[in-house]
Order: structure tokens, then C-alpha cells, then sequence
């Protein structure tokens, strides 16, 4: 008894958080989040604090939603953006959807070997079916799907997939009649917003977007502004970044 | 292993078909004729006229004035052969190889194939049945020589196997005739009183060649095994091809899948130790009614996996009818390609990898067609629809870079979309666009990038590329078609930038 009085108070807190985050760990490795080596994570983006384990989860499917064309160019880019560091240099990924919409030499641009995506252009009726076949092989390194309407048991059996398979799948829903509940683990919606040129030279600067990550399991949603640099993901805030001109150039 | 085949001669094969037909037709004694040098000459008769006397070669008028109720049918030239050709492939369930003999006959070669049936004399039964089931009038003999199976049929009048090695003992006493010879030899031996093959057999080639020429020695040898009869058979033989024979007839879907495992087994058992593996498969099944169901499938890459491949069957089999009940299923690889063997391949973890790849693509290919699975590499041409070529296979890879150095949008029309735009000073990017009635202020533009039309491939203006933002942020890529000189130019958005 005397002995536990004298530990001092923030001490009792310290362990206390240790309990908890060993707790954590364990809810998440039930839920089936891998707790990933360090050595071995990349840094994605800014946005994987919003996730568990401050990892952006892979065996694991994502929604996006997009409602105009603009937009949803902006959320394949995004997503590219993310397969990039999935497939690496010789993963393979599949993406599927009623018709091809996207240009696959710009696929380059987001640090992809084009040739080692493979499109399925499938009836509307079959997209899902080939998700869920493409997701459960475990060859392919992630598996995107664009399509418009995805109900829970639908998106229940593709994360039934994606935790035998431990593939990451990517459902991007363009135009959806509503927004209904799913089993993805995230939500997210990608806006494109001004790109940001330094200096105030003329021309249009890199992928800028608005990302708004509308749900998230085990995380805290949240929203940034980032920019696709050519190599990775960065923040780039415009409402912080104030545009200087040098004084140089002002004055001639 | 001794040979061994059945000839199997169709005495009435016009007429028969002609009765199953019209059944009616079994009590009448009809004719089939056909003109020759304006005259109806008689082709094939039916047994109960044949009784009348009337034979084959007869003029149709002779014909009515023995029997005047006789009944004549117009010959369809080609008929018969087409009747054999349908026998013969019939007669595949019986043995792998069956052959069109004449205009009237169907050699088998049932070597190795009558212990299936519990040997030869049930082996000939059930085929005799079956056939005479159908209306055939048909004489059957069997021997191990083709020579001898074909005397025995027509002019044997004994038991119709002839026991391995006894077919010449056989073949003594019946006439010339039944070595197949031309009808002047053997109309010329029957002068001289040759009248059996025995009284010629012994006598020396020399003698006989001299005076009966090389075509009666040759079918002489044919007859009794000297030299071996070539057989063409009417369905070639696939060389890697399983059969599997079955005591009752199937009908349940079980039991198709059942056949298939076990067919897929033993042929990937086999492609394995031959280090093949197969690109198209193709499983047919025998009905009862004559009728063959087949299903096939194609795999991206050579493959010798008997679940992979049971799988791509397994989404076809629904379409196989069974109706009555499958007899006989087949399972064949018309193409099969080397295949290093799955040894070597575990040392390589990406080889496995694409195994599995190729294997998902051929899962999907075969439900949503080959056609609808693309990929990409790319090609060197500037004008962007030409800029990226298909992938002929999963193994190609890219003979030249993919260009970054141009920016190139993320979204590409299939078809350019006309836009209205202002513009304030030619070849200048517009300062609004509109598109589908959407009005865009132009924030932020690049461009221009001029790509010229290639004039060896297709004629047509230039384009004018300029990458834009509007006041919303959104990115665009238009162009402008053409130059300002003759009228105005038209605006297209081509497509979205991410």
C-alpha cells in the first residue's frame, strides 16, 4: 500500500495511456488493421494521421464519391496517386468500369508504369463481379472500380474479399443516387480547387485538390488541401501560403 | 498390340435413311433414281423391292414394269457421303478412329477399344444394336486386317469375328470379289476358274502380276497383313485428347463435373510430364441422340492446372444440355504450348505471381469476353489518340519510354466535345468557355502546344492545345482545331486534368 502511494500521479497516467494504446492495438488487430513495420511504411501523405496506425490501410477497401466529371478526373488522379506507391515497380493493378476514361500515357505523371494497369471495360451489371474476382487475387497489387451504386452487402462482400486477399480496393462511385452507408473502411471526396503557382507566374501549377475524407474506421476524419508534385503527396495550404513577390521584382 | 478392326457395311443406306424419315414407307418398295443419259437409273433400292428384283443399275421403266406400285424418289447428289460422314463421326463413340470406306461402308479400327465393352462379341453387339435401332440394314465383320474385315462384312457368310490370326483362313474360301478389286480382274479370274481366293493365293506374285497387274497384289496384301492399309480417319485425332466412356448415360450436373475433374486430371498429368501446357481446351460431351455438346475455353498463358482450368469450365458447364444423358465425354487440347515446369518456377516469387495474374484474366475473360480486357503500352505518335497502343500479350513490354515531358490530362474524351469560347486576341487561350450550357471563366491557362495532324495516317486540320483553370479550380484541356486565315475556328475540350 505504501509503496503504491508514492508513485507519483502523472505517473499512474503514463501507464494508463500504455494500457490503453496496448488496448488499441488490440481492438485494431482484431478488426484485422495489420500494425505495419515501420521500416517498411511509406509516407503517403499528410492525410494517413486520420487513419490507424497513422498508416494509410492497405487489405482494405476505399469509396470515393464524385458528382461532376471535373471532379472525378480529380479523384483518379488521387487515386493513381495512391496506387503509385502500392503497385511500386512491378505490382500489377486493375481497374475496372463500364467505359475507359482514363488516358493511360497520363498515368505516368502520377509515378505509374501505365503498362502495368490492366482496364476492364465490363457492363455495368458484371463491375462488381470482376472487383470482387480481382480482389481476391492475390497477384494484383490493388483493384479499382468505378461505378455509381454500391449497397452495404455489396461493399460487405468486397471487404470480405480484400481480408482473405489482403489487396487494396479503390471503389470510385461517379454520381451516385445517394450516399448510403458502406463497409468501406474510408470515405473520401476529392475536389479539384486553384492550383498554386509561386511567384504569381502565369500558367496552371500542379494537381491541386481539396480532400475531404468524409468517414474513416478507427480514425479521425478530417480535410487538407494537397498538391500531386510529380513524385508524392504535399500539403500545400493556399489560405496560408500568402503569395509574396519579391521586392526585387516589384521594383522592376 | 495385335490390331484390330470392323468394317461395317450399309446395305440399304439410302433407303433406310429414307424410311426413318417417313416411316410409312417400311411396307412400300420404293426406289431412289436419278437420270443418266436421260433415262432414271435406279441408285438404291429398299429391301422389300430388292426381294422384287429390282437391283441397283436397273432403268426406273424395267423397275415399274416388274412392280407396278413401286414408288421413285429423286437422288440428292451427295447424299450418301454426307449419311457416312454423320455414321462415322457417330461411330466415335466407339473408337477414336473411324473412317469413311466407299459409298457405302465405315471402317473402324476398335484396337484396344473392345475390353471397354466387355470384349468383342458384346463390343459388336452393342454397335449392331444401335445401329439397327436406327432402321440400318447393315452386315458387320471383324478382323485384323481392314482387307479382311471388309470381305467378311460383304461376303462372309459365317461367324463375324474372325480371331486374331485366323483372318486368312477366313478370307480362303470367299470369292475374288472380296479383295476389293476392279470388276474386270475379277470378272477375268472367274473365266479362268479362279473362283475362290484359295485357288490363286498360293500362286507365285510373279505370275500374277503379269497377268492381273500390281492392283491385285497390292489389295492380296492388303487382305492379309503384308502391308498395312492407310486409314483416314474422319475426325482427326487431337493429339492430346482424354476420353471418358461412361457405363450410364449422364445427366446430372454432379456427374458432368465429375467427368470433367477426372478428364482434366489425367490430361494436365500428362501436358506436366511432357512440360506442355494447354492454351485452348475444348470438352465435349457425346448425348445419347446423336447430339455433341462442346464447350471450350482459352487461358492467357499455357497452363496445366486442373483447378484453374476446372474453374474457367466451371463457368460454362451450365450451357451443356444433357438431355437424354452424355455417353461419352472428351476432353481435348487442340493447342498446347511448352511450359517450363512449376519446379523451376517457385524459385521465381513474380512468375508465380503472373501465373496467378494471367490465371484472374482468364477467369474474367471468360465471363465478360476477351475483347472487354485491355492494357496498354505505348506508341510513338504525338496526335494523343494514337499516343498508346494495345498490348498484344501480358508478357509485352514497352519498346519505347512513356513521354512525360508534355502534360497530358488524367480524363480523355473519346470524342472531342464542341465548345463556344471568347477569345481576345487569336491564338491567345480563351478568356470563357461554355460546355453542355456551363459557362467557364478561364483563370490560369498553358499552351499553346501545336500537334500536327500526320498526314501518312489521315488528313485533317491541326490542333492547338491549352491547358486551362477555371475560377473553380477545375483543369481542362482544349484545343482549337485549325488557324484563324479562312473562318472561324472551332473549340473542343478534349479532356479533364486531375
Amino acid at each position: 500500500m505504501a509503496v503504491n502511494a508514492k508513485i507519483p500521479f502523472f505517473n499512474k497516467a503514463e501507464a494508463k495511456q500504455e494500457i490503453i494504446a496496448r488496448l488499441q492495438q488490440e481492438v485494431y488487430s482484431l478488426q484485422r488493421f495489420k500494425k505495419v513495420n515501420d521500416a517498411i511504411t511509406h509516407t503517403i501523405g499528410p492525410f494517413e494521421t486520420a487513419f490507424p496506425n497513422q498508416s494509410f490501410p492497405t487489405g482494405a477497401v476505399h469509396e470515393f464519391i464524385s458528382h461532376e466529371p471535373e471532379h472525378a478526373a480529380a479523384t483518379n488522379g488521387f487515386i493513381s496517386g495512391i496506387l503509385s506507391y502500392l503497385i511500386g515497380r512491378s505490382g500489377y493493378s486493375i481497374w475496372v468500369g463500364s467505359a475507359r476514361v482514363v488516358f493511360p500515357p497520363a498515368l505516368k505523371f502520377f509515378g505509374i508504369d501505365p503498362e502495368h494497369i490492366i482496364f476492364l471495360e465490363v457492363s455495368n451489371k458484371d463491375i462488381l463481379w470482376a472487383v470482387e474476382e480481382a480482389l481476391k487475387c492475390q497477384a494484383v497489387s490493388a483493384v479499382v472500380g468505378i461505378l455509381s451504386e454500391l449497397s452495404f452487402k455489396e461493399s460487405r462482400r468486397l471487404q470480405l474479399a480484400v481480408e482473405q486477399s489482403h489487396v487494396t480496393g479503390f471503389i470510385h462511385r461517379y454520381k451516385p443516387k445517394t450516399e448510403n452507408i458502406t463497409a468501406c473502411v474510408s470515405r473520401f471526396k476529392i475536389r479539384s480547387i486553384h492550383s498554386a503557382i509561386l511567384d504569381g507566374l502565369p500558367g496552371v501549377g500542379h494537381p491541386h485538390w481539396q480532400a475531404n475524407l468524409l468517414k474513416v474506421r478507427n480514425g479521425k476524419p478530417g480535410s487538407w488541401q494537397l498538391q500531386w508534385n510529380g513524385n508524392g503527396f504535399e500539403e500545400y495550404d493556399t489560405r496560408q501560403h500568402i503569395i509574396s513577390i519579391p521586392q526585387k521584382l516589384k521594383a522592376g | 498390340m495385335a490390331r484390330r478392326f470392323v468394317a461395317i457395311w450399309f446395305r440399304h443406306l439410302l433407303t433406310d435413311w429414307f424410311t426413318r424419315r417417313k416411316p410409312e414407307l417400311k411396307e412400300i418398295p420404293f426406289v431412289i433414281a436419278a437420270p443418266d443419259h436421260g433415262r432414271m437409273i435406279v441408285k438404291a433400292v429398299n429391301p422389300i423391292a430388292c426381294t422384287s428384283g429390282i437391283y441397283t443399275g436397273m432403268v426406273v421403266a424395267d423397275g415399274r414394269a416388274i412392280l407396278p406400285e413401286l414408288q421413285v424418289f429423286d437422288e440428292e447428289p451427295g447424299r450418301d457421303h454426307r449419311l457416312l460422314k454423320a455414321l462415322a463421326e457417330w461411330c466415335i463413340r466407339f473408337t477414336p478412329i473411324a473412317a469413311i470406306d466407299g459409298a457405302d461402308g465405315i471402317i473402324l479400327d476398335a484396337s484396344g477399344c473392345a475390353h471397354l465393352w466387355g470384349g468383342e462379341l458384346a463390343y459388336l453387339k452393342d454397335l449392331l444394336t444401335r445401329l439397327r435401332v436406327f432402321g440400318y440394314h447393315v452386315r458387320i465383320a471383324m478382323a485384323d486386317t481392314i482387307g479382311a474385315a471388309w470381305a467378311v462384312s460383304r461376303y462372309g457368310s459365317a461367324y463375324p469375328i474372325i480371331e486374331p490370326g485366323k483372318h486368312i483362313e477366313a478370307l480362303l474360301p470367299l470369292p475374288p470379289a472380296a479383295l476389293r478389286i476392279e470388276s474386270n480382274i475379277a470378272e477375268r479370274l472367274h473365266k479362268l476358274g479362279l473362283k475362290d481366293i484359295r485357288s490363286f493365293i498360293q500362286m507365285p506374285r510373279k505370275a500374277l502380276r503379269r497377268r492381273f497387274g500390281e492392283s491385285l497384289l497390292q489389295q492380296l496384301d492388303y487382305a492379309v497383313g503384308q502391308q498395312i492399309e492407310p486409314l483416314v480417319p474422319v475426325c482427326p485425332i487431337e493429339p492430346y485428347q482424354e476420353r471418358l466412356p461412361c457405363l450410364e448415360p449422364i445427366k446430372t450436373a454432379t456427374g458432368i463435373e465429375i467427368a470433367l475433374k477426372e478428364l482434366l486430371e489425367q490430361l494436365c498429368k500428362r501436358l506436366a510430364d511432357e512440360s506442355m501446357g494447354l492454351r485452348i481446351a475444348v470438352f465435349k460431351c457425346y448425348r445419347l441422340d446423336g447430339n455433341i455438346q462442346a464447350i471450350q475455353i482459352n487461358t492467357a498463358k499455357a497452363s496445366r492446372n486442373s483447378s484453374h482450368l476446372y474453374k474457367l469450365f466451371e463457368l460454362k458447364t451450365g450451357q451443356i444440355e444433357p438431355d437424354l444423358g452424355i455417353e461419352l465425354f472428351v476432353l481435348e487440347a487442340p493447342i498446347v504450348e511448352p511450359l517450363i515446369s512449376s519446379q523451376e518456377a517457385m524459385w521465381n516469387v513474380s512468375q508465380d505471381k503472373e501465373m496467378q495474374l494471367a490465371e484472374l484474366l482468364d477467369r474474367l475473360a471468360v465471363k465478360v469476353g476477351e475483347k472487354a480486357i485491355h492494357r496498354y503500352l505505348p506508341s510513338e505518335h504525338y496526335w494523343p489518340e494514337r499516343s498508346y497502343k494495345q498490348a498484344l500479350s501480358l508478357e509485352e513490354q514497352p519498346g519505347t519510354a512513356w513521354r512525360e515531358d508534355l502534360p497530358r490530362p488524367i480524363h480523355l474524351l473519346p470524342q472531342p466535345e464542341q465548345i463556344e469560347v471568347t477569345v481576345a486576341i487569336p491564338d491567345y487561350p480563351p478568356i470563357l468557355f461554355k460546355h453542355k450550357d456551363v459557362l467557364h471563366r478561364v483563370a490560369k491557362a498553358d499552351g499553346p502546344e501545336r500537334i500536327e495532324q500526320e498526314w501518312w495516317i489521315e488528313q485533317g486540320l491541326y490542333r492547338d492545345y491549352y491547358c486551362v483553370e477555371d475560377d473553380n479550380g477545375c483543369r481542362y484541356w482544349l484545343f482549337r482545331a485549325g488557324h484563324y486565315e479562312q473562318a472561324e475556328p472551332k473549340w473542343f475540350l478534349h479532356g479533364y486534368f486531375a
